[in-house]
């Protein structure tokens, strides 16, 4: 299956995502810049990744969400393409209106930077089929800005729907209902602030994430 | 022309970064302060005949995050 990273000027885990994508896919992912106005042809996935796109200026993500790509990633996601963000690339998939609410800075001002607990809220979707529903996974957090806002009415429905898909065990950042995943209504798009490409490999401490990318792409290739 | 938007946190959105200037006011001994609440000014030079709607559009687009924003402009 062919995959794509976005990079932006300033995104600092796209390298590691496409890592965790080839290792899962046995195929490079395809590194396609911000300035693109279309994305590679037949690409099955789309990776928004971590880092501080345009230095964070103005909100994190918002420079980004209008590069001329995102208008692509939000065209064919509109379609159905699975996209993926994880941190930054959560906060741009925020702005972007591809996931209502947004991240804010945290709760406790402190950029949080640590391995953090998290229980697998649905395992039903096509991002996280690789787990079971209440299963507690450990993944490493890094941001500034991960404290997730929507109205009690917003987060009443994303709760009723079934689209937190990652809960953090304790707060971590002041995020509303502890969400720290959350997918859009037709599941195709799932963003996180913690990161699962930064656990595929027993070296980095544990494989949580890696599962994360096997039963996504078991998912998507079926 | 001379645009100032003026963008904040919506009333009842938690600003920690407020409530941090707050806590720093009070450890400076002024202890009168009810409340802070921290945001953003962008001034803009925008062309003399640019009408309303293209500037509400520009603070709803991008300059603001309506979700937990709210903006006011000032004409100079």
């Amino acid at each position: 299956m062919k995959t794509a990273v976005i990079v932006f000027p300033g995104s600092n885990c796209d390298r590691d995502i496409a890592v965790a994508l080839e290792a899962v896919t046995g195929v490079k992912p395809l590194m396609v810049w911000h300035g693109d106005a279309d994305l590679p042809k037949d690409v099955g996935l789309v990776a928004v990744p971590g880092g501080f796109s345009y230095g964070d200026y103005l909100r994190s993500g918002a420079i980004a969400a209008r590069s001329p790509i995102m208008r692509a990633v939000v065209e064919q996601a509109g379609k159905g393409l699975p996209v993926l963000g994880v941190c930054n690339g959560f906060q741009v998939l925020t702005e972007a209106g591809l996931l209502p609410g947004a991240l804010m800075r945290n709760e406790g001002l402190n950029f949080v930077c640590r391995d953090v607990a998290l229980t697998v809220e649905t395992a039903s979707s096509t991002f996280t089929s690789g787990y079971s529903a209440g299963e507690k996974v450990s993944f490493p957090v890094a941001h500034h800005d991960g404290n997730y806002f929507a109205d009690t009415e917003t987060l009443d429905r994303l709760e009723g729907e079934g689209r937190v898909a990652f809960r953090y065990a304790e707060s971590v950042n002041g995020s509303a209902r502890n969400i720290a995943g959350l997918l859009n209504d037709k599941g195709n798009v799932l963003g996180m602030m913690p990161h699962p490409e930064r656990r595929i490999e027993a070296a980095h401490g544990g494989t949580d994430g890696r599962r994360l990318f096997e039963g996504l792409f078991e998912a998507v290739s079926a | 022309m001379k645009l100032k938007v003026f963008v904040t946190l919506k009333p009842g959105v938690l600003d920690p970064q407020g409530r941090a200037i707050h806590h720093a006011l009070g450890s400076l001994g002024f202890d009168g302060v009810q409340d802070v609440r921290q945001g953003k000014l962008i001034e803009l030079e925008v062309a003399d005949d640019t009408d309303d709607a293209t500037i509400d559009g520009m603070c709803r687009k991008l300059l603001a995050n309506t979700v937990i924003e709210n903006y006011r402009v000032e004409r100079a």
